[in-house]
């Protein structure tokens, strides 16, 4: 294991796309330190940062690295990894994750918007809260998350998943704006209650919420559903099942909690 | 005073009839002189290939829609990113790069003259700004005149000889270098919905069709002796079974043919070459097309070569836009320029896997191989809407090599191949027919008289490519040649040298071309132009021209017309 420890409380943005396992599973801790960081407009090196300490755990173990502190500061963390661990103590920046294919990320604090942008597999998992545009692609791309899984145990911010592809965006806690705007395939289960226009231009793919939120005019009731399954997991309900977004001819399927939204009750008249 | 000498290359100069004649070129003060003396800095280009600076006719580089298309498509950049160096800017590419990155990458591969071949009117001062921005290069820019209302009210009304002079005033106004025209009718049209479908449709509220369009605007052309031909960009363009309307409305000027002098250009041929009655049954135009120009001499085309790559395409087309948004669904752009012109940005994937694309990618190089006189048919991508000007060397290629043909015929989408006419044909280009393809013909159809040759007295623009002629056969080793035109050994402009072995050694700024017309007869400014344009413009008739002021390194080209 890896450790890398701030030699001091960060001020300027810094490039981080370099701390990943596949980079550093080939390099001595001498190359480590060398590796390139761009701090704000300045060149630097990894070891001008950070304390870099080599803690060589059971050889059985996978390739980890571990930030400990703030890491707020530092964008594209474990971009485009493959394989291994990165655990970050306090707080994760911007674009964390960026088009990973393999591995995991565990942020014990916030994550900064971008989180898994055009991730294609891996696991990302932050428990506090994360910014917008998680799972998003680059801007003006449609090529969104395309396989994996986000876990996010606080609240998310807007446009959650993105032009979704494939894959599962989990939220414990209460999600933006638009949630799964374009999205085409894959998940996104929100636990928590949502502030409106979920599913907005969807094409398919499904989106669970929990808990209370308003629906777009653009969706149609389909039925009402029991329990609904996410991720090979059944969640119990009953929930509103909606289809839409109508207005792009989308055919993806909102499911919303029955309970929490009694504002949707006048829907029931059209299933009858 | 400057001198250089460029010693024992191989010239290739299309316009004083040099075909690959060992030779030295000698330079003084941005000019090609007899010679220079002994001491002059030397380039020594032996067992290299040296032609003038390339020329581009039409390639969509600064202006209105070009920067939407910008703001359309971070995408496009985030994948190609230039870093500042000590001696040029930073910019982005890929297919609608940033000002500065056009010029230097042009530059590289030995351009020297750019052509913007859209420019509405109204936004002539953000064209010159953008303009002006671009290094390395000289530029001009054609105004959209096929569907100025004035223009339609005087040849609906027969006033020729009015219209030429209001024309000057134009070209003036918004410093334009020659007069381009866009589906001719069709974009007026637009401005209601609508659209016109063949030369002979009715233009709403004007009362006159495009074919009128077309022959008023080259009599005006002719009465105003400028330097280029009308700039024609078809009606019906990009539909299947369009190329009978490309034949037409080159048939529709052959009267108006002094000579052998080219009265019109139509420009991207390629996207008004289709035959079939549908995209299912699309095919090739291009042998009719070339049969037609072959036998014909008052016009010159350009290719629109498609590259199969991740574009953006934009014209000022507006309903042809709103066509290839209908296709792709893509994000898209539409621009309603008040009264003037419209325009539209679609981004567009070129794939092998697509018989459509395909096709069209043979339909290009079909007509560039069956034309025999490469003096008219000149090489363009009508960049970026067939594919970023970055990909000619591999258009070259193409040209050069029946063997890179068939390479790339062997990858694309089955269909496409069978119905393509390229496995018959044998014809390549030589270097000396590349020369005129990209710079000497090219000037020519331009009328630019300093460019795309290097006798004495033309403009030290050069270009020097590390192609060995005695050693290099191109049809074999196109490879290598294709690696050289894409990174050009020296590029000379104005007798400094720009580039060395690809890389931009010295920035510099270049001219900006216009056409000064001076016409006996006055253009009158009547109460009814004023009015119209306090009406109906948001810019007022006297803030309309652009002032001296505005346009960097101006070089106005005087002309004198007959009326």
């Amino acid at each position: 294991m890896i450790i890398l420890d701030p030699k001091r409380a960060f001020r300027f943005p810094i490039e981080a796309k370099n701390i990943s396992p596949d980079i550093f599973a080939k390099k001595s801790s001498k190359e480590i330190a060398a590796l390139q960081m761009w701090e704000g407009n300045r060149k630097g090196a990894l070891g001008d940062l950070f304390n870099i300490k080599n803690d060589s755990g059971s050889p059985s173990e996978e390739f980890t690295i571990k930030i400990e502190g703030d890491a707020s500061k530092l964008r594209n963390i474990g971009a485009r990894m493959s394989m291994g661990h990165i655990v970050v103590d306090g707080d994760a920046g911007m674009h964390l994750g960026e088009d990973m294919s393999g591995g995991t990320i565990t942020v014990a604090g916030n994550a900064g918007s971008w989180a898994g942008s055009k991730m294609k597999g891996g696991t990302i998992e932050i428990k506090g809260n994360a910014g917008d545009y998680i799972g998003a692609p680059y801007r003006g791309s449609t090529k969104g998350m395309n396989g994996g899984k986000i876990i996010i145990h606080g609240n998310a911010g807007y446009e959650v998943g993105c032009f979704m592809r494939n894959g599962l965006i989990q939220i414990l806690g209460d999600v933006g704006l638009f949630a799964g705007i374009h999205m085409s395939n894959g998940t996104i289960f929100v636990q928590g209650n949502s502030e409106g226009r979920a599913g907005a231009q969807m094409i398919n793919g499904k989106i669970v919420i929990c808990g209370h939120t308003p629906v777009m005019p653009t969706f149609t009731i389909d039925s009402i559903k029991p329990k609904v399954k996410v991720d090979g997991e059944k969640i119990e309900g009953p929930f509103y099942r909606f289809i839409g977004d109508l207005a792009d001819n989308g055919n993806g399927k909102l499911f919303v909690s029955k309970t929490k939204n009694p504002h949707l009750s006048p829907y029931e008249k059209y299933l009858e | 005073m400057t001198e250089l000498i460029i010693k024992n290359g191989f010239v290739y100069d299309p316009l004083n009839r040099i075909d690959g004649e060992k030779m030295d070129i000698s330079i003084r003060d941005g000019k090609i002189v007899e010679s220079v003396k002994e001491k002059a800095n030397g380039i020594n280009a032996s067992g290299m290939v040296v032609m003038p600076g390339g020329v581009d006719i039409h390639t969509h580089i600064a202006g209105g829609e070009v920067n939407s298309g910008r703001l359309l498509r971070p995408e496009d950049h985030v994948k190609d990113v230039e870093v500042k160096t000590a001696l040029t800017r930073s910019g982005v590419g890929y297919s609608i790069p940033s000002t500065f990155t056009t010029g230097y990458r042009y530059s590289k591969m030995g351009y020297t003259t750019l052509m913007n071949p859209s420019m509405a009117p109204l936004e002539a001062r953000h064209t010159h700004e953008e303009l002006a921005d671009i290094p390395m290069v000289d530029k001009a820019a054609y105004p959209l005149l096929g569907d100025w209302w004035f223009s339609l009210e005087h040849i609906r009304d027969g006033l020729i000889e009015e219209n030429a002079a209001h024309i000057a005033w134009m070209l003036q106004a918004t410093r334009g270098y020659a007069i381009k025209i866009v589906n001719p009718g069709g974009l007026e049209a637009w401005g209601f919905g609508r659209n016109v479908h063949s030369l002979d449709d009715v233009v709403p509220h004007f009362n006159i069709t495009p074919r009128e369009i077309i022959r008023g605007l080259c009599k005006v052309n002719r009465l105003l002796n400028l330097p280029h031909t009308i700039h024609v960009h078809t009606n019906n363009l990009g539909k299947p079974g369009n190329y009978v309307t490309a034949i037409e409305t080159m048939k529709c000027v052959e009267d108006l043919a002094q000579g052998d002098k080219p009265v019109i250009h139509i420009t991207h041929i390629q996207f008004c070459a289709f035959k079939g009655s549908d995209w299912s049954t699309l095919s090739s135009g291009a042998g009719e097309i070339s049969k037609y120009v072959n036998n014909h001499n008052h016009v010159t085309l350009d290719m629109g070569q498609v590259i199969f790559s991740n574009t953006t395409t934009m014209t000022a087309d507006g309903p042809f836009q709103y066509g290839l948004y209908n296709i792709t669904g893509n994000k898209w752009v539409n621009h309603d320029v008040e009264t003037e012109t419209s325009g539209g940005i679609v981004p567009f994937k070129y794939k092998r896997s697509s018989a459509v694309h395909a096709t069209q990618w043979s339909i290009g190089l079909e007509i560039a191989l069956l034309i025999e006189d490469p003096w008219k048919i000149l090489m363009t991508t009508d960049h970026p809407n067939g594919g970023p000007f970055t990909s000619y060397p591999k258009i070259l290629a193409w040209l050069m090599s029946r063997a890179a043909r068939e390479i790339t015929l062997s990858k694309i989408n089955k269909r496409a191949r069978k119905k393509s006419l390229l496995p018959s044909i044998d014809r390549e280009l030589s270097l000396y027919e590349l020369a005129i393809v990209t710079r000497a013909g090219q000037a020519k159809a331009l009328g630019l008289k300093p460019k795309g040759h290097l006798g004495v007295g033309a403009d030290a623009d050069v270009a020097i490519y590390n192609i060995d002629p005695q050693r290099l056969d191109i049809s074999k080793e196109y490879k290598v040649a294709r690696k050289a035109f894409k990174k050009a050994a020296f590029t000379i402009k104005d007798g400094e040298v720009v580039v060395k072995d690809g890389e931009i050694v010295k920035p510099v700024t270049g001219k900006t071309y216009w056409i000064d017309v001076s016409t006996s007869m006055p253009h009158e400014i009547n109460d009814d132009i004023k009015k119209k344009f306090r009406e109906y413009w948001t810019v007022e008739y006297e803030n309309y021209p652009l002032p001296d002021s505005f346009i960097h390194s101006s070089f106005p080209i005087p002309v004198k017309a007959e009326v």
